[in-house]
């Protein structure tokens, strides 16, 4: 019976790192306006304000919608309507400030100003479009994927 | 027949070719001034570093850099440029030299401020950050930076701010206030950040 559960605790350890490792937390939506959805895998949730978004999550807005997100580095990000963000890869060390931003904006528009690890490793920071990659070494703006 | 067929043709294929699959507009900063953005296609790579130098990046790879009129992209982004998140602010308060608990009178008034800041933020988050001067080693400070940062929330919870929306921080001497060299007292050093986004 022990031996049980301590399997069972092996998979439920086994299970949680996985889910720590994969999804490390990101951000925090600030702004929310009509339709915007966080996807996570196979889960589809609404996005308000206050909602978190971790590594590897997509976000997405509908016509007539936008969402602004801070995330951990002070790095902010608002995407327009009918857009598609996928953040691929986030991570921060808030003692040394290394840390990686990996996002891509599929289609509609992204606004970025740059936060704490563009300041510390640029080259940890990059921003894809169809076609193209963006590296960052500072400050403000405008991605605009079409549609 | 033939050659207006051709040329009808060319001219749709200008025109799919010309269209950019995606832009990338450079923005001035709160001070009006512009970072860099290094933009790569797979043939191509250009450097935007003014105020509104834009790319286009045609569906070939190429290219095309311009100068985008400001105003024309505030007004084409309105509604991602609304949607930004507020600037984040940030308090410092000072230590007393190697304390960790004892800090400068001024807290009162930094607090005052504070609390105001976080009710005008949506779902805030508070991140206490300590800091130490260079005395010590790397490893000392670190573990004083960070007991500096819990000094800090302990006060802030104190205060009625709720202790799930802080987190704590410690940078040791890795960002001083002010650069000295190693084992040199400061008390601007000394110090904590509230950051609040």
């Amino acid at each position: 019976m022990d031996h049980i559960k301590s399997i069972a605790l092996t998979v439920v350890l086994g299970l949680s790192c996985l889910h720590a490792s994969a999804s490390e937390e990101a951000g925090v939506v600030k702004v929310s306006k009509g339709e915007v959805l966080i996807e996570r895998g196979q889960q589809q949730q609404a996005a308000t304000v206050g909602s978190r978004i971790f590594s590897s999550d997509r976000v997405t807005t509908g016509a007539d919608s936008a969402v602004g997100i801070t995330l951990r580095d002070n790095t902010l990000l608002s995407a327009g309507p009918n857009s598609t963000i996928d953040l691929h890869k986030f991570s921060f060390d808030s003692t040394t400030h290394a840390g990686t931003i990996d996002a891509t904006v599929k289609r509609g528009t992204l606004s970025v100003i740059s936060g704490k690890i563009a300041k510390a490793t640029p080259q940890a920071v990059k921003f894809s479009a169809p076609g193209m990659t963006l590296g960052v070494r500072g400050t403000s703006f405008i991605i605009d994927a079409g549609q | 027949m033939f050659l207006f067929t051709v040329g009808f043709v060319s001219l749709l294929y200008l025109s799919l070719t010309a269209q950019p699959t995606s832009t990338v507009v450079l923005l001035p900063d709160a001070n009006g001034k512009a970072g860099m953005v290094e933009l790569r296609t797979a043939g191509a790579q250009q450097t935007l570093a003014t105020p509104f130098a834009a790319a286009d990046v045609t569906n070939r790879g190429n290219i095309i850099a311009r100068v985008a009129d400001g105003q024309a992209v505030q007004q084409r982004y309105a509604s991602t440029l609304e949607a930004r998140p507020a600037m984040p602010v940030s308090f410092t308060l000072v230590f007393e030299s190697g304390s960790a608990v004892e800090l400068a009178p001024e807290f009162k008034t930094v607090l005052d401020q504070l609390l105001a800041a976080v009710a005008r933020y949506p779902a805030p988050e508070v991140t206490v950050i300590g800091h130490t001067d260079r005395v010590g080693s790397v490893a000392d400070n670190d573990q004083l930076s960070v007991q500096r940062a819990e000094t800090v929330r302990d006060k802030l919870v104190q205060a009625g701010i709720a202790a799930s929306m802080i987190t704590i921080a410690g940078r040791g001497e890795r960002e001083p206030a002010v650069p000295t060299a190693d084992g040199v007292a400061s008390a601007e050093n000394r110090r904590v950040e509230i950051n609040i986004r």
